[in-house]
């Protein structure tokens, strides 16, 4: 039975394997040799000059990968302290009404990025949903709230909540009540238990959950793009034009390169710290 | 611990209030998409259904739609055959290299999407292959495919093993175990897997953008127009986007209800 499981578990991850190897180990392969290749070359065929590299950091593009990594740390708090109290009510409290939210945020994971994110704008813009039917019933008028940097922060907020607050569940489910009950029969204040019971405790779930959304923060366009104007100027929106207006190959690869690696490294980190048959729900381990 | 009946209000206020906020950008695009004037101003004064008439008729629209669906199908079909293997792989055999490949098909999901597509493109061109709808099938396979197996991996974990034992003592060959014991008892996960796939083939965009070439999917073209050279069609042709997704969703519960329904039938009898 020992050599049967073997056999198959190989033969059965052999589509996946295949899969990601053409369409992803080699691509990242493919990323990386360009991103040494001489500036604004189309092929592989060239000797190696690193000179994308020195461009990255003379030429100011720290400053947006500083950016994107400074708006992902942001939202990926706030998404935090926002999802907490509800993935606690999901976990714990709701019945009913928790399947019902379950089934309502999926659905917006349905609907294009682009199409929500736009929706955003009819409704923050001046003349817009807000401001429009504001300035109608009362008079009263504000200048558009769009176009600055706080308002990309909430445009990364909304975009990747799923990917907090379901994590987020999942963690909190882990919690034990008795653990919860017994902290407060020896009289942990509420404090306490947070920091010192659910907290940890749940920790998996928060890993997951604050590296999936400071991962895809970090890599988003379409948030800076929309919402933002042109304030900000992110690494995803620098790479593009590298890539399309600048037709520079190979300063796109290494800025890319860069993207990669850091959240290459966080991700496997993550991954690491994680018992993934466990969060699956399986019972072996 | 019991918790107090005020606290639990607020609690369920706060989650009507986050779905409220989850919505209301999409209702802003309903309203929108029934105002009759060319340039969009809130309050909505007069309401018309024209643009929705202009989106149908418009040839361009209909080829988007035709991309979108042609690339959401076939994904759609290959994930549901690859996860399937996958989940096995992932959760039901205790192979040699199963802790790697568990965290080897997590990774693409983390990547930032926008940057998978542009490594493709390069990969694609290194291989002489000139990008179409054909390559963004491969493009969002690479981050689909991964999400249909776990899923599916759910599943897989929830069955019992010993069932596939029995079989292969009492004489089963491996394939027939596979389509008696396995195929029946993964599919309901298979079938929602495979939903999945297509409702996030359909409204992907960041992996479209650059492995599509000439052609072009709906979530593209919504986002060239929002950037740049606004058309009145945005709203509608989002709003019929969405309404694709919302029946596609609905004919998929249906299914998995009736699925749920048989085989309770047929275990009763």
């Amino acid at each position: 039975m020992e050599r049967q499981d073997q056999r198959i578990g190989l033969l059965s991850a052999l589509p996946m394997g295949v899969v990601l190897l053409i369409s992803f180990l080699a691509p990242m392969l493919v990323i990386a040799v360009f991103s040494v290749m001489p500036q604004k070359v189309f092929s592989l065929l060239h000797i190696p000059d690193f000179s994308s590299y020195k461009l990255v950091f003379t030429q100011g593009y720290i400053k947006s990968v500083l950016w994107s990594f400074g708006m992902a740390m942001a939202s990926t708090v706030v998404l935090f302290v926002i999802c907490w109290p509800l993935a606690f009510g999901m976990a714990k409290v709701f019945k009913g009404f928790g399947i019902f939210i379950t089934i309502a945020v999926v659905v917006t994971l349905f609907v294009s990025e682009n199409i929500r994110l736009f929706g955003w704008v009819l409704t923050l813009m001046k003349g817009g949903l807000i401001e429009g039917h504001l300035r109608a019933w009362t008079g009263l008028t504000f200048e558009g709230v769009l176009y600055n940097t706080p308002v990309i922060v909430f445009g990364l907020v909304y975009a990747y909540f799923p990917f907090m607050l379901f994590p987020l569940i999942q963690g909190i489910a882990m919690v034990p009540d008795d653990a919860r009950q017994a902290a407060a029969d020896l009289g942990a204040t509420r404090r306490q238990i947070f920091f010192e019971v659910d907290l940890p405790l749940s920790a998996p779930g928060i890993v997951i959950g604050s590296l999936l959304s400071f991962v895809l923060a970090a890599g988003a366009m379409a948030e800076s793009k929309l919402l933002g104007g042109q304030t900000v100027i992110v690494i995803a929106d620098e790479i593009e034009t590298a890539f399309t207006y600048g037709q520079n190959w190979p300063l796109g690869s290494a800025l890319s390169i860069i993207l990669i690696l850091v959240i290459g490294a966080l991700s496997i980190f993550g991954i690491n710290r994680v018992n993934l048959d466990l969060i699956m729900g399986g019972r072996r381990t | 611990m019991k918790m107090s009946r005020s606290a639990r209000i607020a609690l369920t206020l706060y989650g009507v209030l986050a779905i409220f906020f989850l919505y209301l950008p999409i209702i802003s695009v309903g309203f929108a998409s029934v105002s009759k004037a060319r340039y969009l101003t809130f309050p909505i004064k007069r309401y018309a259904t024209k643009w929705y008439g202009k989106a149908i008729e418009s040839s361009t629209v209909q080829d988007l739609l035709w991309t979108s669906l042609s690339v959401a199908l076939l994904v759609t079909v290959i994930s549901m055959v690859v996860g399937f293997f996958g989940a096995l792989a992932f959760a039901r055999y205790q192979w040699r290299f199963r802790g790697v490949f568990q965290k080897l098909i997590l990774l693409p999901i983390f990547f930032p999407q926008a940057v998978l597509g542009l490594a493709l493109l390069l990969w694609f061109n290194a291989l002489g292959i000139i990008p179409s709808w054909k390559t963004a099938v491969v493009a969002h396979l690479v981050w689909i495919s991964p999400i249909a197996t776990l899923i599916i991996a759910i599943r897989a974990y929830g069955f019992d093993p010993s069932l596939e034992e029995a079989a292969r003592d009492m004489g089963a060959s491996t394939w027939t175990v596979m389509k008696e014991i396995t195929g029946p008892l993964l599919w309901p996960g298979v079938v929602s897997a495979g939903l999945f796939a297509f409702l996030l083939s359909w409204g992907n965009f960041p992996l479209s953008l650059f492995t599509t070439g000439a052609d072009s999917t709906l979530p593209e073209w919504l986002y060239a127009k929002m950037v740049s050279g606004y058309s009145p069609l945005v709203p509608s042709v989002g709003i019929l986007s969405i309404v694709t997704s919302i029946v596609l969703l609905l004919f998929g519960v249906i299914v998995m209800w009736l699925i749920r329904a048989r085989s309770e039938t047929l275990s009763a009898r």
